[in-house]
C-alpha cells in the first residue's frame, strides 16, 4: 500500500512531465477540434443543401466509430508516429460531438426570434453575432466539454504511436509489472479529466450568466 | 404613406402566394390585413419591411420605391412586432427596447431616457422591470415589449403581424384598448395583420379582407360591416355581427324622403310663397343635378326681400353637418344633439340630396318602433 503513495514522490518529476505532455495532447486535439468543427457546424445550420450536412455528419460519425487503436495503427502509414499523428487522431475524434452541439445549439434557436432580429434591421453578421451565437453557446459548451473529457481518456493510448503522455507510463509499467506506476498514472489521467470538466462546467456556468441562457440539453 | 402597385408574389415551386395586389396605406391610420391562414395577409405585410420580395410590381413609402433602399437601413426604419413576441432571451428588457436605437447608435442617455418613457407609456415601471429577463415577465407584459420595442427608435411605419394573437383573451383585449388610446397621441402608420374579426372591428381604420392572394374588399369598418362584398365576407364577418349591426337603425330608414326644395336661380317672392304653401321655415337649396347646395331660412329672405335683383343663390348658406344614407341612428341623433341642429341633410357620396333627418321624424320612426298605450302593448 505504501509502495502505491510513495510512487508520487518518487517518480515526481516523470508523472508530472507526462501530465504536461498528455494535456498538450488534448487540448491540441480540441482546439483544432473547435477550430474546425464550430464554423462548420453554423454553416451546415445555415446552409439549404442537404446532401452536404448528410455527408458531414456521415464522415463525422465514421471517425467516432473506428475503434481507436486502429484509427492510430491507420494513420501510422499516412503520417508517421509522434505526437503530430496523435493530436490528428484524437482531433478527428472530437469533432463529431462538437459539430452535432453547433448544430444543435443553432438549431434549437426560435425561427421567431431569428425574424425578429432581421425584422429589426440586423445585419446577418449582427444577427449572428448579436443574437444566434450567444444563444448557441451553451449547447456549444456542452459539446466541448465532453469531447475533452473523452479526449483526455482516449489520449493514454496515443503513446502506442510515441506521443507520450500518462499511457507511456501506463505501458511502461505493464512492460515491468510495475503496479503502483499503472496506479499512479491511472489515477493521473482520471484526475486530469475531472478537473478539466470541473473547470470547463465553471467556465460554461460564467458565459451562461453572462448570455442569460441556460440549455436543458444533456448529452 | 405606403403604397403597393401590382404586386405579385410567386415562390419558386410555382405557388402563386400573392395576385395582382393594389393597396394603399394612409398615413397616421391602422390598416388591419385579415383573412383566413394561407390568404396572403402577412406576406402583403412583409413585403413593406423586405422581408419578402415582390415577384412583379412595386412597393413605396413615402412615393420612394423600396426596392432601391437597403433592407437592412430600411427595417430601422420600420417597427416590427411579431405574434410570437420574439423578444431576445438573452437580453434584459431594456436592452431589448434598445435594440433599434442602438443599431442606430443612438447615444446612450437619450436611449436610457426614450426605454423609461416608453416603459411608462404602457404601465411597467422602469426601476422594477428594466433589468429583468423577458422570462420573468408575463405573456402580455412581454407584448408590451415588444410593442414598445417597435416604437422605440420613432420609426414612422410599424408592421404588427398577428401581434396578440398569442395573448389570452384578457390581455389581448386590454393591448388592444391600449394601441387603440396610444395611436390617439403617437398617429403612427401601422399595417396590422390579424385573423380575429372582432379586433380588426376594433382597431382598424381600414380593413383590408384577403382571400387566396387577393384582396376581396376592403374599407372603413362600419363599410365593410354594412355592406359585405359577397357571401365570403359575409361569412368571415359572422351572421351574429351583422345582425348586430343591422338593428340599430340607419339615417336612410329614418329620413324624410321628400324635403321641400329649391333651385338657386329661383326667386326670393316664389320661395316665401313656397314656405308658406308647405308650411316650413326654411327650403333646401340643390341644383339641377340634385346635388345639395345649401339652405335659406325664412327670417333671411325677409331681410333681403326689398332687393328684387337678389335670387336663392344669393343668400343661401352652407349645412356645417351632412350625413350619409348608411350613418347609424346613434351618430346621426348625437350629432343633432351636440351642435343643437333643427335637422340635418342625408346626402350620398355624389353630394346628392336623399332626404333630411329631422326632430320630427325621429319622433315619427320612434313611435313606430314604441307603439303607444292606445295599441294595447301596457295596461294596467
Amino acid at each position: 500500500m505504501k509502495d502505491y503513495l510513495l510512487i508520487f514522490a518518487d517518480r515526481w518529476n516523470d508523472l508530472l512531465n507526462a501530465v504536461i505532455q498528455h494535456l498538450i495532447l488534448s487540448l491540441a486535439a480540441v482546439l483544432l477540434g473547435c477550430i474546425v468543427a464550430i464554423p462548420l457546424g453554423v454553416f451546415l445550420s445555415k446552409t439549404s443543401i442537404h446532401w452536404l450536412r448528410t455527408l458531414s455528419f456521415t464522415i463525422t460519425n465514421i471517425f467516432q466509430t473506428i475503434p481507436s487503436l486502429a484509427l492510430l495503427a491507420i494513420l501510422i502509414p499516412l503520417i508517421g508516429i509522434g505526437t503530430t499523428p496523435a493530436i490528428v487522431a484524437l482531433f478527428l475524434y472530437s469533432l463529431m460531438p462538437i459539430l452535432r452541439n453547433t448544430y444543435s445549439g443553432f438549431q434549437s434557436i426560435d425561427p421567431d426570434i431569428i425574424e425578429a432580429a432581421r425584422g429589426m434591421g440586423y445585419s446577418p453578421r449582427q444577427t449572428l453575432v448579436k443574437i444566434e451565437l450567444p444563444l448557441a453557446v451553451p449547447y456549444i459548451m456542452a459539446g466541448i466539454r465532453l469531447t475533452t473529457v473523452y479526449i483526455i481518456s482516449w489520449a493514454t493510448l496515443a503513446t502506442l504511436i510515441g506521443a507520450g503522455g500518462l499511457g507511456q507510463l501506463i505501458v511502461g509499467g505493464l512492460a515491468v509489472y510495475d503496479k503502483p506506476l499503472i496506479f499512479a498514472s491511472a489515477v493521473l489521467a482520471m484526475v486530469l479529466a475531472l478537473i478539466i470538466d470541473f473547470l470547463l462546467s465553471v467556465l460554461e456556468k460564467s458565459i451562461s450568466k453572462r448570455t442569460h441562457t441556460e440549455t436543458n440539453q444533456s448529452i | 404613406m405606403i403604397k403597393l402597385e401590382n404586386v405579385e408574389k410567386k415562390y419558386s415551386d410555382g405557388y402563386v402566394a400573392l395576385k395582382n395586389i393594389n393597396l394603399e396605406c394612409k398615413e397616421g391610420e391602422i390598416t388591419v390585413l385579415i383573412g383566413p391562414s394561407g390568404c396572403g395577409k402577412s406576406t402583403t405585410m412583409k413585403l413593406i419591411n423586405r422581408l419578402i420580395h415582390p415577384t412583379k410590381g412595386k412597393v413605396y413609402i413615402n412615393g420612394k420605391d423600396i426596392s432601391e433602399v437597403n433592407p437592412v437601413e430600411l427595417r430601422r426604419k420600420i417597427g416590427y412586432v411579431i405574434q410570437h413576441i420574439g423578444l431576445f432571451p438573452h437580453m434584459t428588457i431594456a436592452e431589448n427596447v434598445a435594440v433599434v436605437p442602438n443599431l442606430l447608435n443612438w447615444e446612450k442617455e437619450k436611449t436610457d431616457r426614450r426605454i423609461n418613457e416608453l416603459m411608462k407609456l404602457v404601465g411597467l415601471d422602469p426601476q422594477t422591470y428594466r433589468n429583468r429577463y423577458p422570462k420573468e415577465l408575463s405573456g402580455g407584459q412581454q407584448q408590451r415589449i415588444g410593442v414598445i420595442r417597435a416604437m422605440a427608435a420613432e420609426p414612422p411605419v410599424i408592421l404588427m403581424d398577428e401581434a396578440f394573437s398569442a395573448l389570452d383573451p384578457i390581455s389581448r383585449e386590454q393591448l388592444q384598448d391600449e394601441l387603440v388610446e396610444l395611436q390617439k397621441n403617437i398617429k403612427k402608420t401601422i399595417v396590422f395583420v390579424t385573423h380575429y374579426m372582432d379586433e380588426a372591428l376594433k382597431i382598424a381604420d381600414k380593413i383590408v379582407l384577403m382571400k387566396d392572394g387577393e384582396i376581396v374588399q376592403e374599407g372603413s369598418p362600419e363599410e365593410i360591416l354594412r355592406h359585405p362584398a359577397n357571401d365570403f365576407v359575409k361569412s368571415f364577418i359572422g351572421e351574429k355581427r351583422l345582425n348586430l349591426i343591422q338593428d340599430i337603425p340607419t339615417a336612410a330608414e329614418v329620413m324624410k324622403k321628400k324635403p321641400v326644395t329649391t333651385y338657386p336661380t329661383r326667386g326670393l317672392a316664389e320661395s316665401i310663397k313656397m314656405m308658406e304653401r308647405r308650411q316650413v321655415d326654411s327650403l333646401i337649396v340643390v341644383n339641377q343635378d340634385n346635388q345639395l347646395q345649401g339652405y335659406i331660412s325664412i327670417y333671411d329672405v325677409i331681410r333681403h326681400f326689398r332687393d328684387e335683383t337678389k335670387r336663392v343663390g344669393d343668400i343661401l348658406e352652407r349645412f356645417s353637418h351632412t350625413v350619409g344614407p348608411d350613418a347609424l341612428l346613434t351618430e346621426v341623433t348625437r350629432m343633432i344633439d351636440e351642435n343643437k341642429l333643427a335637422y340635418v341633410p342625408v346626402v350620398n357620396e355624389e353630394e346628392k340630396l336623399l332626404g333630411i333627418v329631422t326632430r320630427g321624424s325621429l319622433v315619427g320612426f320612434l313611435s313606430d318602433i314604441y307603439p303607444s298605450g292606445d295599441s294595447g302593448v301596457v295596461q294596467q
